[in-house]
């Protein structure tokens, strides 16, 4: 066994108990993160396959970004656990056919007789020096321009729509709103003034007290 | 160096334990040097803001407070890890790992001098910093949570949001210096920017510069962006319930960060190993004999000065008016900033596109 596959082996036994713990385990934060664990070996599987690339956009997109919105939904949750596995039971035969049923599909589509290693040649592997990134970027930039623009266009949609249906102005009256620009804007001259103002002198206590 | 010790290794033992071995002592020679600056980096800054502060600073381990260092170290080990009840046990002890883990391992990377001077010379090289010090994020997250505790948790949100926020401009301020450089090799990046103080990156993106800068203070959560810690409403953030060598060890990442982005910044915008007087008639041949890793260190040494004064000066920023400069102020510029470099880059616009 070489060092590589070594590593292969070890990334791809992470990976597959990292995916099994996430559909097991009770606490949903911990099922989160347990996902968090099959991405990063995953990634790690990829750059053996020499996709640096995609390897570390994985890491870079999927664990440093969408997970951490994912984590931050999952923990403002107040999840009763016992109420989400009420019937887990009645529904168990029901669950396992469905899954066989799917299991056995995906066989059907991508088992061995269609992608088996006699059907599918070993990719070429790349020169030391050759930039995966460039090898992704030139096809992705000339043969695909107009769909790689229109996916970019697509997401910008889903921005601007996503921001719309949440943005609402209340009126003044229920909610206050900050005008940032104003708040930076301001001098001290504009919050207070200056004022000259006589000294009080204090005033020597009359003898009539002292004698008291 | 390290290929010769592998081949030696490599005649009496097996070829993965020869690899393993030579890995680890890579990494060695690395993490070492880097925690002991983590190490003095800490009593710099207390030297320094103390004398912001007309104050003295530590002076009283050692000859001037030099070994002061040791001695928190001393102290932190052998200080008691008090577990919160009703705590994850195995996330919060999981969680300083998770934050540490990156900062050390995103110097794999990191070019200290010309001819290829790296443990990992990867063509990813940019990419791979991004993606490793994302997964800092986490080590936030999992304290907060697993400690059980609310300030910790409120801390833990903060922070992260934070982190995402301004990773997104920082991001976006290293596209444009691919688009300059050409290349995500760090050692090609500095290369690119040979010919003289003028060549260097700073100058057609010093928008870039400053935004990268700011976006790095934000993301070790130093002042004026430390709203994670900040001990007047939220105690210490994330690590509140972490104590002994357990909160050193998010003290070491944060320094260990704070370090790796002064070189990240040194890298790539402020030429790495080359001399400032290069091309300088005079001054050039003068200097000629300074190794290129001097220059590299210099350079980090003032731009972690600039971290440790902007601590002394700025007061810390409200948390809405963080975000909004993240997001209505920095992402705009760079992404202007993408466009205006693409124009640069087609009209061969200066000394940088020859």
């Amino acid at each position: 066994m070489t060092f590589l596959q070594f590593i292969f082996y070890l990334l791809a036994a992470i990976a597959v108990i990292a995916g099994l713990k996430m559909i097991s385990v009770k606490n949903p934060v911990q099922a989160a993160l347990w996902l968090v664990l099959a991405f990063i070996s995953t990634a790690g599987i990829w750059l053996i396959a020499q996709a640096e690339f995609l390897g570390l956009a994985l890491i870079l997109v999927y664990v440093g970004a969408v997970m951490v919105l994912f984590l931050f939904v999952v923990m403002m949750l107040d999840i009763n656990v016992a109420q989400f596995k009420e019937g887990f039971t009645r529904y168990l035969p029901l669950g396992v056919l469905t899954a066989a049923a799917i299991f056995a599909l995906m066989y059907l589509v991508l088992g061995p007789q269609r992608f088996g290693l006699e059907q599918v040649t070993p990719p070429k592997s790349l020169a030391e020096a050759e930039s995966n990134t460039l090898a992704l970027a030139i096809p992705l930039y000339t043969e695909h321009v107009y769909a790689f623009i229109l996916a970019a266009v697509l997401l910008l949609v889903g921005i601007v729509a996503a921001i719309t249906l949440t943005l609402r102005r209340r009126p003044n009256t229920e909610v206050l709103y900050q005008d940032i620009d104003q708040q930076i804007k301001t001098r001290a001259e504009d919050r207070f003034e200056m004022v000259k103002m006589p000294p009080t002198v204090e005033q020597p206590l009359p003898e009539k007290e002292k004698e008291e | 160096m390290f290929d010769s010790l592998q081949a030696w290794l490599s005649t009496f033992l097996f070829d993965w334990l020869a690899v393993v071995i030579t890995l680890l002592i890579q990494a060695v020679v690395v993490i070492l040097p880097v925690m002991l600056a983590v190490a003095w980096l800490t009593f710099a800054e207390r030297k320094v803001i103390g004398y912001m502060q007309l104050r003295m600073g530590p002076n009283r381990v050692g000859p001037k407070g030099w070994l002061q260092p040791i001695a928190d170290a001393l102290k932190l080990m052998f200080k008691e890890i008090v577990r919160p009840t009703e705590s994850n046990f195995y996330l919060f002890v999981v969680a300083p790992i998770l934050t540490i883990a990156p900062a050390v391992a995103a110097w794999a990377v990191i070019p200290f001098d010309e001819n290829g001077v790296v443990v990992a010379d990867i063509n990813a090289g940019v990419l791979y910093v991004l993606a490793v010090t994302s997964i800092i994020v986490y080590g936030v997250i999992i304290s907060g949570w697993a400690s059980n505790s609310k300030y910790a948790f409120l801390g833990a949100m903060r922070a992260s949001a934070q982190k995402i926020s301004y990773e997104i401009a920082m991001g976006f301020a290293l596209v444009t210096v691919l688009m300059v450089a050409g290349s995500m090799n760090l050692t090609e990046i500095v290369e690119g920017q040979k010919g003289s103080l003028l060549h260097w990156y700073w100058l057609p993106l010093l928008p870039m510069f400053a935004v990268y800068f700011i976006s790095g203070l934000a993301e070790t959560n130093r002042a004026p962006f430390d709203v994670a810690e900040g001990e007047s409403e939220i105690v210490a953030g994330f690590h509140v319930e972490y104590s002994g060598m357990a909160f050193a060890v998010f003290f070491l990442a944060e320094y260990a960060m704070m370090i790796l982005i002064s070189f990240m910044t040194a890298v790539m915008f402020l030429g790495g190993w080359l001399s400032p007087f290069e091309g300088i008639p005079g001054l050039e041949p003068m200097f000629a004999w300074v190794p290129g890793f001097i220059w590299l260190f210099a350079k980090v040494a003032v731009l972690l000065f600039l971290f440790l004064w902007f601590r002394a000066t700025f007061p810390r920023y409200r948390y809405d008016q963080i975000m909004r400069l993240g997001w209505k102020v920095l992402i705009p510029v760079t992404i202007v900033w993408v466009f205006a470099v693409g124009v640069m880059e087609y009209a061969q616009l200066g000394l940088w596109f020859d």
